[in-house]
């Protein structure tokens, strides 16, 4: 059932605004989009920075959790391209810096450590900065950004744009160690210099596959993470004709396309799930089989060649591999599948290395190997110690180590301030009227009909033979404003003054998708009477009373498109389009 | 102004009948004040066409002059319309109704339109029994010239700049009952539950119908001393019946909250539809009684709704003059007129 609300306050409101509300480090999207609509770019940057911190990365290669949550994408069908129009304010901006947070000259007493130099403790230095305290990152490459310089390819994310925002960060003052691991917590403790130490040292372990064979495969099967790696510090510049990438995640398809430009003429992904099944997001999917990969399904790997001068894999073929969710391979009545290639890559999952956490610094693990957290967000059983990123929660992706990042920060200042990290300042809520007289809107309301902009790419025959051409162009300006316009202004919200309403029906009439009903008062358990039936099982559902208690106004948020009609049909400003803004707390909002 | 409506629809609403979906019976973008009943009467009329699968250009809208007949504009875009003069629609009606008898017949009009400057043309529409929904936006008052009173208007309430009706109204209900009207209403503009069934039953009737709907002027009478005001209709609206068939758009517990005995009423087009009465003596199909009822509100506090009156065997203008039952404008111009021989037989016959 929908949730039912007899309030509207900052969640209710942050539930509307749908990507927003899904974006893990909730960036104000539709307020960006507006920016870009106005062409003010540089605007529209830093407001996401404010956020999300590297836009101009995340444009490119974010796992974009609000795409499938945005409006559009119920009321049309296509979500609108909010993470390229994010990289169109990073790729059109101006010169950010005069706009960057003043860094203090007189810094607090507090050093903390940061461990891994990843998006996650990318985000503390970030955040902390700003406030005074100084910042220590011990990082074991020779380079910072963690897997988004190792793992993510150059094709979809250019060196350039990532040294650019990483090096905004380290610019803010952090010291870095480069080479320089760490291998013993304890001994990092015992130096008595930092008041907290944040570990954000990823996910880095590939996992392996224990199959008959695996050892004597050992010069042309790769784990997936080492090998990406590889390529990317310029290690491993070529690969055999024939390669098979054995996984169904984003990683495969990743490696996939890396051994395309490496040389390899035949690249076919294995997976044993069906295609429907794949935690690869769909348009990596779609990127990886425009570029002639091919994706066999219903696979599972059961031993490597190992007679001389043959190279291949052994399958089984699966009917199913799951049953409700859980791992249940149901094999096929059929003789083994045996395919041949030249070089092999796992791309089968990863996990973290807490092997430098010694016996005695404090921190427990949990029975699934994860850090035990809490009750103070991302605070271990050594209070001084956090995790963040990869390491904290598992494999994500890098806008949840953004999210990470800013909560740890938060929760690092309140700790040291002598505060409880669980007492978390509320978002703070700020509300406009946008209404400016009759029939008049200070937004644009009216509902554009397109389609979702392509985003223009570089062709197939000039991409493969370098490495580092970056396969999609981006938006030009045009469009991006044109892309912009499909925009609902799910933040310009409804508001309800049920003492003003007269039960007019105007409201009611005018709604384009059936949103707002009037009924007689009745229980709240199974609603009657509504214009339209309930569709989504998780939009909120605002009941008001009115008429005297006689009636009730019920709106389902579910399709409202912010046309704002109500509003203007409403003669008592019962209903009124505020613009809404909506700031999570970060560390030093409490100030 | 262009709207969304015209570019969404809820995909829940799917299509009728006739492969139409509601969106396909709205009309251009009000120009009327928000908030005015009116308006909610043309979203009811929308929703009944909709409801009873009519196809818009089977049908003919017509209107004399007001906000209430602007409204023509704005709903079944795509249907035949005419505003005509004030007060002279029923005019209009006779002369479309007798060329094209099959299509169908929305008139909508004003307590002005209709009782005061259209007073005559009215009762003499209702007396030939034109075949047509006759719909009376009743808000008291002239809302087009900026609030004054109408021929509705009750004895003694109060204008917006403070005058005093000194005179005392008509009740068209009680005008219709008299001259001849075979399906008689009433409702309000804001109880949809009962007004798009009453438009519907209206529709389905063969023979003149008419529904008087209070509909508040927001801008100009619905301050504390109207009587036509939607606080003032919302606490004294009272029921003789509900109709009962069209049960999807009438909640359940509405259906609960009025109590009483269920009549079984067939209308014109074979569609048996069932009344629940609130009271126990109420018969619709009696007319005397409904006059009693009716003057018995008059001067109440009360406002009676639903359906009021409803003639058996209804007929129409037509059946009255035995006219073809073709539409006239279909037949034939050779057909109609006389051939020069049989004009000349004509007038020899009378050398
Ligand atoms: C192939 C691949 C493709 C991906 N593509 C995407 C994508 O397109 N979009 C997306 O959002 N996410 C993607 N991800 C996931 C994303 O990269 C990670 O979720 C994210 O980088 C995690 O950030 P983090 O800061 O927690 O850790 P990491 O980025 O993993 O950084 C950890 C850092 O810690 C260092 N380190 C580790 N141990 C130690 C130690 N003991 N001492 C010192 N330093 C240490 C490492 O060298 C590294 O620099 C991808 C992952 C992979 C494997
Ligand atoms: C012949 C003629 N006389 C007078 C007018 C001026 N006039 C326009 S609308 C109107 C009154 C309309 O009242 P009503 O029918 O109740 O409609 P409402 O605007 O209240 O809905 C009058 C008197 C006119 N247009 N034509
Ligand atoms: S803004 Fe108002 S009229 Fe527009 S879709 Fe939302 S509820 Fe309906
Ligand atoms: S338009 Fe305004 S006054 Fe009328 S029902 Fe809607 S909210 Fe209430
Ligand atoms: S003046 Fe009165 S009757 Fe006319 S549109 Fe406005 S509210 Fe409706
Ligand atoms: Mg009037």
């Amino acid at each position: 059932m929908p949730k039912k609300s007899m309030l509207q306050d900052t969640d209710y409101y942050h539930q509307v605004i749908d990507c927003q509300w899904a974006c893990p480090a909730h960036t104000p999207v539709p307020q960006y989009i507006r920016l870009i609509a106005e062409g003010k770019y540089t605007e529209a940057y830093l407001l996401n920075r404010d956020s999300n911190v590297f836009p101009g990365i995340l444009g490119r290669v974010c796992d974009r959790p609000c795409e499938p949550a945005c409006r559009r994408s119920r009321v049309e069908k296509e979500p609108v391209a909010i993470c390229r129009l994010k990289r169109a304010s990073a790729d059109f901006k101006g010169d950010i810096a005069p706009f960057l947070p003043k860094i203090p000259k007189k810094k607090n007493d507090k050093i903390i450590a940061l461990i891994g130099a990843g998006p996650a403790c990318l985000t503390v230095a970030n955040d902390l900065l700003p406030l005074g305290y100084q910042v220590e990152i011990f990082e074991r490459e020779k380079n910072a950004g963690g897997a988004m310089r190792s793992q993510v390819p150059s094709f979809r994310l250019p060196r350039k744009v990532l040294d650019e925002e990483i090096n905004t960060i380290l610019d803010f003052g952090a010291t870095v160690h480069y080479s320089a691991e760490v291998t013993s917590l304890k001994e990092l403790l015992n130096r008595k210099k930092y008041s907290a130490v944040v570990i954000g040292t990823g996910a880095q372990i590939g996992k392996d596959l224990d199959l008959p064979g695996r050892k004597s495969a050992a010069s042309w099967c790769h784990i997936a993470f080492n090998w990406l790696a590889s390529v990317a510090f310029g290690h491993v510049k070529t690969v055999g004709k024939r390669v098979i990438v054995v996984g169904g995640g984003n990683t495969a398809m990743d490696c996939a396309r890396t051994a395309k430009r490496l040389g390899a003429t035949e690249v076919t992904i294995v997976a044993p799930e069906r295609d429907i099944e794949m935690t690869a997001s769909p348009w990596e999917i779609h990127d990886a089989t425009k570029e002639g990969i091919i994706i066999k399904n219903l696979l599972l790997p059961q031993s490597f060649a190992t007679q001389k001068n043959k190279t291949g894999l052994y399958f089984r073929e699966l009917l199913s591999c799951y049953h409700q969710k859980r791992w249940d391979p149901q094999f096929a009545k059929a003789e083994p599948v045996f395919l041949p290639c030249d070089e092999v890559i796992l791309a089968v999952g990863q996990r973290s290395n807490y092997g430098f956490i010694d016996e005695g610094s404090g921190v427990s693990f949990a029975s699934n190997g994860l850090p035990v957290l809490g009750p103070h967000r991302f605070q271990s059983s050594n209070p001084k110690i956090f995790f963040a990123g990869d390491a904290a929660l598992g494999p994500k992706n890098i806008i949840s180590a953004v999210a990470d990042g800013h909560e740890v920060a938060l929760s690092i200042d309140l700790f040291l301030k002598g505060k409880s990290p669980s007492e978390r300042p509320q978002a703070k809520l700020t509300m406009r009227s946008e209404v400016l007289g009759y029939l008049q809107l200070s937004y644009r309301s009216d509902y554009v009909e397109k389609d979702r902009q392509p985003v223009p790419e570089v062709p197939l025959d000039e991409r493969f033979d370098c490495r580092d051409t970056e396969v999609e162009k981006g938006f030009t300006t045009k469009l991006a404003q044109e892309e912009a316009q499909r925009c609902l202004n799910c933040d310009v919200q409804t508001v309800f003054s049920h003492n003003a309403c007269i039960s007019c029906d105007a409201c009611v009439d005018i709604c384009p998708e059936a949103c707002l009903s009037i009924t007689p008062n009745q229980s709240h358990d199974n609603l009657q009477g509504l214009k339209a039936p309930l569709l989504s099982e998780d939009q909120i559902l605002f009941i008001g009373e009115i008429n005297k208690g006689r009636q009730l106004m019920i709106k389902d948020e579910d399709l409202c498109v912010h046309c704002g009609a109500c509003a203007q049909r409403c003669p008592t400003g019962a209903w009124d389009m505020q613009l809404s803004r909506i700031d999570v707390a970060k560390a030093g909002c409490h100030e | 102004m262009k709207n969304a409506r015209d570019k969404l629809s809820h995909p829940s609403l799917t299509q009728n009948k006739v492969g139409l979906v509601p969106k396909d019976y709205h009309g251009e973008m009000s120009t009327l004040c928000g908030g005015c009943g009116h308006d909610s009467i043309s979203a009811a009329i929308a929703s009944a066409c909709y409801e009873l699968s009519l196809e818009p250009h089977t049908i003919a809208k017509l209107s004399g002059i007001g906000c209430s007949s602007k409204t023509a504009a704005y709903f079944l875009k795509s249907a035949h319309a005419l505003n005509s003069v004030h007060g002279r629609m029923p005019s209009v009606a006779t002369g479309a109704n007798l060329a094209a008898r099959n299509m169908k017949y929305l008139g909508v009009s004003g307590d002005g339109d209709t009782c005061s400057i259209g007073l005559g043309q009215f009762i003499h529409g209702v007396r030939r029994g034109i075949n047509m929904v006759y719909l009376c936006a009743n808000n008291g008052i002239y809302g087009l010239t900026k609030g004054q009173f109408s021929a509705t208007s009750s004895l003694g309430v109060t204008s917006k700049n403070g005058q005093t009706n000194p005179y005392v109204p008509i009740d068209p209900i009680i005008l219709a009952l008299e001259a001849g009207a075979s399906f008689v209403a009433r409702s309000f503009s804001g109880d949809k539950n009962q007004l798009v069934p009453l438009i519907k039953a209206a529709i389905s009737h063969h023979g003149f119908a008419f529904i008087d709907i209070i509909s508040p002027c927001v801008t100009f009478n619905n301050h504390a001393s109207s009587d036509k005001s939607y606080g003032y209709v919302q606490d004294n609206q009272v029921y003789t019946a509900s109709i009962q068939d069209y049960v999807e758009s009438v909640p359940e517990i509405m259906a609960e909250q009025t109590p009483g005995r269920l009549t079984s009423v067939l209308l014109s087009n074979g569609e048996e539809i069932f009344l629940k009465a609130v009271s126990e003596d109420f018969d619709v199909y009696d007319k005397e009684k409904a006059l009693q009822l009716m003057r018995s509100f008059s001067g109440k506090k009360e406002i009676l709704t639903g359906l009021i009156y409803l003639e058996k065997h209804s007929h129409d203008m037509h059946q009255t003059l035995g006219t073809t039952l073709e539409n006239l404008r279909d037949i034939d111009l050779s057909k109609l007129t006389l051939s020069e021989l049989e004009l000349k037989e004509i007038n020899e016959s009378f050398s």
